[in-house]
């Protein structure tokens, strides 16, 4: 698989350290070259330095050729701002999202795009390691956050 | 009307006091709350709110849900973004404005269903490609995060660059002139144009050098 992962922080550099240990190809955009030392030295990853909010960084990354996409900065809006300039301008169909706010996330969830919520998730699990109970999926995590009354 | 304005800057403390004026009801979100206080000394306290408009807590406190108008004004076109889909998904408001900054993101804001965008930087780009009356140009004020501004000048009798030619000039550092308006007629400014009396100049001048621009062209 093609796959574009813009944000090289903790989550960013292990997954694609991950993927290409599997064979996929992987490109990263990031922002601050000195991130890039998550990755060691002798990762395969193509890096792009940019932001995924620019359009010639996107292109530089290929990323119409992309079959997933993962915006995985620290900026929950950058996130989803590139997560829909990347599906809707340049048509790719698989896009993740991080989002740290859970209830932002709910309301992008809610819209048709795939977010996780690292918070919900962590006390998910957290809960379930304590009450010794297997751990659930993540729609199941997601589903923590109570819903604001609107 | 009820409208909410987010981003205290240059441009949205003017919307707020043009609005406020306007005799609407407007609340100005800012994030940095010792930036919120000053705000709030200049249109009341009780037309700021500090916060995160970003924020869906926030959003419901500041009224989302009953507001007539939500105006995006951050310098982050990313924040004006998630703002104007969040009001207008979530809280179901029907008239939205978002500032965008970086002009290659207007097609991002209309594919997602934001149609009423203002791109200080567009304006610019269409002002030097084709001739607008600057009085369109001016409500823009503060680009570029504020460092930008938009002055004009009016020529006067004892301006010392009458009849200099514009690259005679020694202008501040980060500064351009942009456009002449000689009696009905706008004039783009070329190396090659003389300054006449009663010209009004139109320059883009970072905000360090403004004084110093105002200082050249009048005696």
């Amino acid at each position: 698989m093609n796959v574009v992962i813009f944000g090289c922080g903790r989550t960013g550099a292990t997954l694609a350290l991950q993927l290409t240990s599997m064979g996929h190809e992987v490109t990263i955009i990031e922002q601050n070259p000195a991130a890039l030392r998550r990755l060691g030295n002798d990762h395969t990853c193509r890096i792009v330095i940019g932001s995924g909010l620019d359009d010639d960084v996107l292109l530089q990354a290929n990323v119409s050729r992309a079959n997933y996409f993962f915006a995985l900065t620290r900026g929950d809006n950058t996130n989803l701002m590139s997560a829909q300039i990347v599906k809707l301008k340049y048509g790719v169909e698989n896009v993740c999202v991080k989002v740290a706010d859970p209830l932002r996330a709910a309301a992008y969830r809610n819209m048709g795009y795939h977010c996780i919520n690292p918070s919900s998730l962590t006390a998910g699990m957290m809960r379930d390691w304590m009450i010794d109970a297997p751990y659930q999926t993540v729609d199941q995590y997601n589903n923590l956050v109570t819903e604001l009354e609107i | 009307m009820y409208m909410i304005l987010i981003g205290g800057g240059n441009v949205g403390l003017y919307l707020a006091k043009r609005l406020l004026s306007g005799g609407h009801e407007v609340l100005l979100l800012e994030r940095d709350p010792r930036h919120a206080q000053r705000l709030a000394s200049i249109i009341g306290s009780e037309n700021v709110m500090v916060g995160d408009g970003c924020e869906m807590l926030t959003q419901k406190d500041a009224g989302f849900g009953r507001a007539d108008v939500v105006v995006a004004v951050t310098g982050e076109d990313e924040d004006n973004l998630v703002v104007c889909q969040m009001a207008k998904v979530v809280w179901h408001c029907d008239r939205v404005l978002a500032r965008v900054n970086d002009p290659s993101h207007e097609t991002v804001f209309e594919q997602i269903g934001i149609d009423d965008t203002v791109s200080a930087t567009g304006i610019i780009h269409a002002l030097l490609e084709q001739q607008i009356r600057p009085d369109v140009m001016l409500p823009v004020g503060a680009l570029a995060k504020g460092n930008l501004e938009v002055v004009e000048v009016v020529l006067g009798p004892r301006s010392p660059v009458l009849h200099k030619r514009v690259r005679d000039l020694i202008l501040p550092p980060h500064t351009n002139i942009v456009y002449i308006l000689r009696g009905e007629q706008g004039l783009l400014v070329h190396g090659d144009t003389e300054l006449e009396i009663d010209d009004m100049l139109v320059a883009l001048v970072s905000r360090d050098h403004a004084l110093e621009l105002r200082a050249l062209l009048e005696p």
